[in-house]
């Protein structure tokens, strides 16, 4: 049997596992609190599985691991980022926002403002920022599938993305937020065994000897000592000093991103309580840590056992560095049906891995249009709970629609940079009107206002006029040339104008509400009035 | 379900010295924290690009500086991440539930499902 087959089949394996979850989630799911947040009764331990497996996307999987294979040290920056990010989450926004939100990041943004301009802000944000990651996503499975299973006709591109949308849909119309957190535990646990598989044994192969390993790696690449240290892909000395500054740019934009991306935020609620969030963070950190020090090993490895000019020679971004890796060690400690079975795994791993992430984006996306855009802002508050649920369907199925059909129009651009994009826009609108809203007594709707279409403009606006979307031969539009800014990372300048948008809207309208402003602060920090789990 | 509580019930108790105790307490630790992890993080990033010779040190092996420093990026946020849910269960848990249940059971004003 070939690995193409062996993959489909384990792969299908996955699908239908996932749909049976999804049936069985669907006939548990009632009320508004059980689509949007799975009725609040996941534990601590099974939220963590979900920050996951929502989290580590194929980008961070086959991306890092690729970037280290190629270019050394540089993926592990990446990485680093991710990981450090999640002690935001963990110190200034889990708790307080299970404490006082309900369904969506709007919920607390909104919770002493003026309802239906902040909703729409944030809405808008929540849908934007989940579009740009979920295009990343799609457009990359449709690539994946030439690399991974040898379809490289057009028609089979388009298939694939199809056939991810389509699944997306599914889990998220039929199961809500209980059939998607359970196929991200799913997938977590999945990924998780398979890294840690591949890891040891391309450890086993070097003797448990890390310097070895690192320096087989730095020789089999041609680059020497360089491939173990900084600079071969970010701020290289071709790039100068600009270059490094986008360095900078990027590790911003990544350490303050992720508390400010709507699809981590909900999993907050998915808990009983605030207590079970901070548990379920702990249990994130050290899911997403050990995983991140096993692509180290994987980028590493790939790079001494099959070599970079190989992976580079099989996908230009390195995407297949770990599944060849998988492929290697596989065959040179079973035997050929032993890289078979490792190759045929990991590439059923990594299409898990995409359906997974763009789930819970497009739940993201279709919780804030129904519950924020729908209820609030159309209807002002007068929608009935089942209503609601009905609009977050039909939403669900129109967002993946869109992002289906964007994703076709896409798929011969390069849109890898989207991801980053998401991460500068949370990072640049969301995260301030976060942090102002549950410390910032004075803070307003002006404000929050401000900062959401202050940070969301300029760092799209940034990146329009950078040379990921004109300009460069790697661009988007690789034939135009419309840049302006030698940066690729708007983060270092979209984040204070993000900040200080906030501030200046703020202080320049005189609205303030104290007594709610008291509500939110004694109820962020106790938990007293609370959402409570639902029990069936 | 949601138990309403009457506004000034918020207010009495942000008011109170035991909410003073706990806020004072979490913002006293998180907020500094924030920040010496992020200036610890930023400074492992602006030396990754602007001090490379420093940081392709070799210390044993073909172990760097680099490889180091990154792994003690993720040591640093393990054990701040652990000692924070020390933290919160040994100084701020206690006080938290004492407002919470005490409020709750003793609230007349208000009471009601949503």
């Amino acid at each position: 049997m070939s690995h193409e087959t062996l993959s489909t089949i384990l792969f299908l394996v996955f699908v239908a596992l996932t749909l049976a979850i999804t049936f069985w989630a669907s006939r548990n799911t009632k009320s508004a609190a059980d689509f949007y947040a799975g009725g609040r009764s996941f534990s601590g331990l099974q939220n963590g599985l979900a920050i996951g497996g929502d989290y580590m996307s194929a980008a961070s999987f086959l991306g890092i691991a690729g970037i280290i294979a190629l270019s050394g040290y540089d993926g592990f920056l990446y990485s680093i980022g991710f990981l450090v990010a999640w002690l935001v989450a963990l110190l200034l926004v889990a708790e307080l926002m299970r404490n006082s939100g309900k369904y969506t990041m709007a919920d607390v943004l909104a919770f002493r403002m003026s309802p239906r301009p902040v909703r729409t802000a944030a809405g808008v944000s929540t849908i934007v920022v989940s579009i740009f990651y979920l295009l990343a996503q799609m457009v990359g499975a449709g690539a994946l599938v030439g690399l991974l299973l040898g379809v490289h006709s057009q028609a089979g591109k388009i298939w694939t993305i199809i056939a991810v949308g389509l699944l997306m849909i599914i889990y998220v119309v039929f199961g809500g937020m209980k059939g998607t957190t359970w196929v991200q535990i799913v997938k977590a646990v999945m990924l998780m065994v398979g890294a840690a598989l591949i890891t040891l044994l391309v450890l086993g192969k070097f003797g448990f000897n890390l310097s070895g390993l690192l320096g087989d790696a730095a020789t089999q690449s041609g680059k020497g000592d360089a491939f173990l240290n900084a600079g071969l892909k970010y701020g290289t000395a071709a790039q100068g000093t600009w270059g490094k500054i986008d360095l900078i740019s990027l590790g911003l934009a990544l350490v303050l991103g992720t508390a400010g991306l709507p699809h981590v935020l909900i999993r907050f609620y998915t808990v009983p309580t605030a207590r079970d969030a901070r548990k379920s963070v702990l249990w994130g950190i050290g899911i997403i840590g050990v995983f991140y020090l096993l692509t180290l090993v994987l980028g590493f490895g790939a790079a001494a056992l099959v070599g970079s000019k190989t992976i580079a020679a099989a996908d230009k971004a390195g995407n297949t560095a770990a599944p060849l890796l998988a492929q290697k060690v596989g065959q040179d400690i079973f035997g050929d049906v032993g890289g078979t079975v490792l190759l045929a795994v990991i590439a059923a791993v990594a299409f898990a891995t995409i359906l997974a992430v763009v789930a819970g984006l497009t739940l993201a996306s279709s919780s804030s249009f129904a519950h924020d855009l729908y209820a609030h802002v159309f209807k002002r508050g007068a929608a009935t709970e089942r209503q609601e649920v009905v609009v977050a369907r039909v939403a669900a199925f129109v967002i993946g629609a869109v992002a289906i059909a964007l994703s076709i129009f896409a798929q011969s651009l390069n849109v890898a940079f989207l991801v980053s994009l998401a991460f500068a826009v949370a990072a640049s609108g969301n995260l301030p009107a976060i942090l102002y809203s549950l410390f910032w007594k004075r803070f307003n709707t002006a404000g929050a206002v401000s900062a959401i279409y202050g940070g969301l403009i300029s760092a799209v606006v940034l990146v329009i006029f950078s040379p990921v979307v004109s300009g460069a031969p790697t661009a988007m539009f690789p034939d135009a040339d419309f840049h302006l800014i030698p940066l690729s990372n708007p983060g270092i300048f979209s984040i204070p104008i993000g900040f200080l948008c906030g501030y200046l809207g703020t202080i320049l309208s005189k609205e303030y509400n104290a007594s709610k402003y008291a509500e939110i602060e004694v109820r962020s920090l106790t938990g007293l009035g609370a959402e409570q789990a639902t029990g069936h | 379900m949601t138990v309403q509580h009457d506004p000034s019930v918020y207010e009495r108790i942000q008011a109170g010295e035991q909410f003073q105790e706990l806020r004072r307490r979490y913002r006293s630790w998180a907020f500094p924290m924030t920040i010496a992890f992020l200036v610890w993080y930023l400074l492992y990033v602006v030396l990754s690009g602007f001090a490379r010779g420093f940081m392709g040190t070799k210390l044993f092996g073909n172990i760097n500086v680099a490889l180091v420093f990154g792994v003690l990026q993720f040591v640093s946020t393990f054990l701040i991440a652990w000692a924070y849910s020390r933290h919160a269960a040994a100084k701020l848990d206690p006080i938290a539930d004492e407002l919470r249940d005490g409020t709750e059971s003793r609230d007349e004003v208000g009471e009601g499902a949503k």
